[in-house]
């Protein structure tokens, strides 16, 4: 039996009249890289608020790291992580600040934060560069100091935001590196991205439509289930008939 | 229409260079993309060319009119779209194209053919304020206001960052469009699978350009064989490739790898076939494949270090 780390039931958030989110259920399993995907408006940021515990959904059930969406949405901080191509790290922060204060909040004692911060320093190959800020490292470095610092509280589960969007071609693809690692260490992954082809890199992928989840399978069944050749082809299939759009 | 002789831009009291001795120049009615990530200079050099940022170095004109002296020719003549949205977001849609269009002397009726395709598609909430629109509402208002007075050259700073990749395609559509009533557009985006959609493209990176021409030519400038590759393991395919001493390269490309050889003599794929048998793979795909603009610019990028 494979141990699910996010269960949804239903879950529904609306504004108003209008419904953001429809009904969605869906389970993510421990270790997993699961991509989230859908067009502009069809409730993935609503989505995945409610997720890490930032938004009290309107009905249905959901559990994120075993806590309730409703009841233990500080819990849920606490076991989650988060990342987004907008907000990663302080850029007037040195490496090391930015470590320490994220760690701080992810509740790491002095002691843990210590072991840490050295420790991630080494594995990132960026001792030379603690006492640098953040703002001057190039892109690719606080990419992946960012997702190091989302992760470094050994969370269950760690959301990310469009986390490679405006990177060259060969850091994304080393950042991808870095996300498979950590699914290895059993911290499953929660993704969203425009670009089609990260897509394959999931292992399953949901694609929301107007607040619904229209299809959720990995990539290949997807492929076969539209008849389409790549991940690309299933995502205009789908989000052709959006009736929300953007 | 379009000129940039040796154009450099520094920040930081010359310690950090963003844009480096970049010359080119787009001809009248071109679609000409700046394709490059984050950091690139891709808007350093869009704030020259719309005479919002002094160079250090070099000459620029645009449709003629140098870029230091003809400033307030150019900001007349031009249509500029900025990455991040700038228009006001407490006027409504109707009053933020009013308000472009007063300032440029004309009206929304004069030019109403130019931006009547793109409008009616927002023309129902023309009265509800720039804030609450979606991020595709934003964008189609902020390319009309970049349109109302019916420019020579229109600059789009990065148009279609962060939207999905439908929307991305109606934007490309409109754009062509706009192409062909004789408007020269240069475009930036960080989405190498757009470069196709270009007449002409520049590779960029840290500040330099790797390579100007059309996509096709970039594409057929690639030198060697590209293959691509997949298993029934695709999670260890790529480190057990990287057992095999004749690889020059590999990186995962969606559901496959690509990879390049350094020797491809008559047995290197009878070897590669037998270490990944070894290591156990099976369904083994392999086959030659055409390079991307992005397996280009991937090239690139590792040639200049």
């Amino acid at each position: 039996m494979k141990e699910s780390v996010i269960k949804t039931e239903k879950l529904t958030k609306r504004f108003g009249d209008f419904v953001a989110v429809n009904e969605i259920s869906f389970e993510v399993f421990k270790g997993e890289v699961f991509g989230f995907l859908g067009a502009n408006g069809a409730g993935k940021t609503t989505a995945m608020r409610m997720l890490c515990g930032l938004s009290v959904p309107s009905s249905g059930i959901a559990t994120v790291a075993g806590f309730d969406v409703f009841k233990q949405t500080e819990n849920i901080k606490r076991n989650i992580g988060y990342m987004s191509q907008k907000f990663s790290l302080y850029e007037d922060l040195t490496v090391l600040e930015n470590i320490r204060f994220f760690g701080g909040i992810y509740g790491l004692s002095d002691k843990q934060l210590k072991e840490k911060s050295s420790e991630l320093v080494l594995t990132l190959g960026l001792q030379n560069e603690t006492k640098k800020l953040v703002g001057a490292l190039p892109l690719g470095w606080k990419q992946k100091l960012a997702f190091s610092v989302a992760i470094i509280h050994q969370p269950k589960i760690v959301f990310l935001d469009e986390p490679t969007g405006g990177v060259d071609p060969v850091t994304r693809r080393q950042f991808w590196d870095l996300i498979y690692e950590a699914a290895n260490s059993g911290i499953t992954i929660f993704v969203t991205t425009h670009y089609m082809d990260e897509a394959e890199y999931c292992n399953r992928v949901s694609m929301m439509v107007d607040g619904s989840i229209k299809a959720l399978d990995s990539p290949s069944n997807l492929k076969k289930q539209f008849s389409a050749t790549s991940m690309d082809e299933v995502f205009f299939e789908l989000a052709r008939g959006a009736k929300r759009g953007e | 229409m379009v000129i940039l002789n040796n154009i450099t831009k520094t920040y930081n009291k010359g310690n950090t260079i963003a844009v480096d001795d970049v010359s080119f120049s787009v001809g009248k009615g071109e679609l000409f993309g700046l394709i490059g990530p984050d950091g690139a200079g891709k808007t350093s050099i869009f704030r020259v060319l719309t005479t919002l940022l002094l160079p250090d170095g070099g000459s620029a004109t645009v449709d003629g009119c140098d870029v230091v002296i003809d400033y307030k020719k150019i900001r007349s003549q031009v249509g500029y779209m900025p990455g991040k949205f700038s228009l006001y977001q407490d006027l409504t849609v109707e009053e933020n194209l009013n308000f472009f269009a007063t300032i440029f002397n004309t009206t929304i009726k004069e030019n109403y053919e130019l931006i009547k395709e793109i409008y009616v598609q927002i023309e129902p909430f023309k009265n509800r304020r720039a804030e609450k629109l979606s991020g595709g509402m934003k964008q189609k208002l902020a390319l009309c206001c970049a349109l109302i007075h019916k420019p020579t050259v229109l600059f789009l700073d990065e148009p279609t960052t962060g939207v999905d990749a439908v929307s991305r395609k109606e934007f490309w559509e409109m754009l062509k469009r706009l192409k062909e009533q004789g408007i020269t557009i240069l475009v930036s985006t960080p989405y190498m699978d757009e470069a196709t959609l270009c007449d002409r493209i520049a590779l960029i990176q840290t500040g330099k350009i790797m390579s100007i021409d059309t996509p096709n030519n970039i594409v057929k400038a690639y030198s060697g064989t590209l293959y691509k590759i997949k298993s029934d393991m695709m999670n260890k395919l790529s480190n057990d490739l990287h057992s095999y001493e004749n690889m020059l390269s590999c990186y995962a490309f969606g559901e496959y790898l690509h990879l390049s050889f350094k020797n491809e003599n008559e047995h290197f794929e009878k070897e590669l076939m037998n270490i990944l048998k070894e290591k156990g793979h099976q369904q083994i795909e392999f086959e030659r494949t055409i390079p991307t603009i992005e397996d280009c610019f991937i090239k690139l990028m590792s040639s200049s270090g």
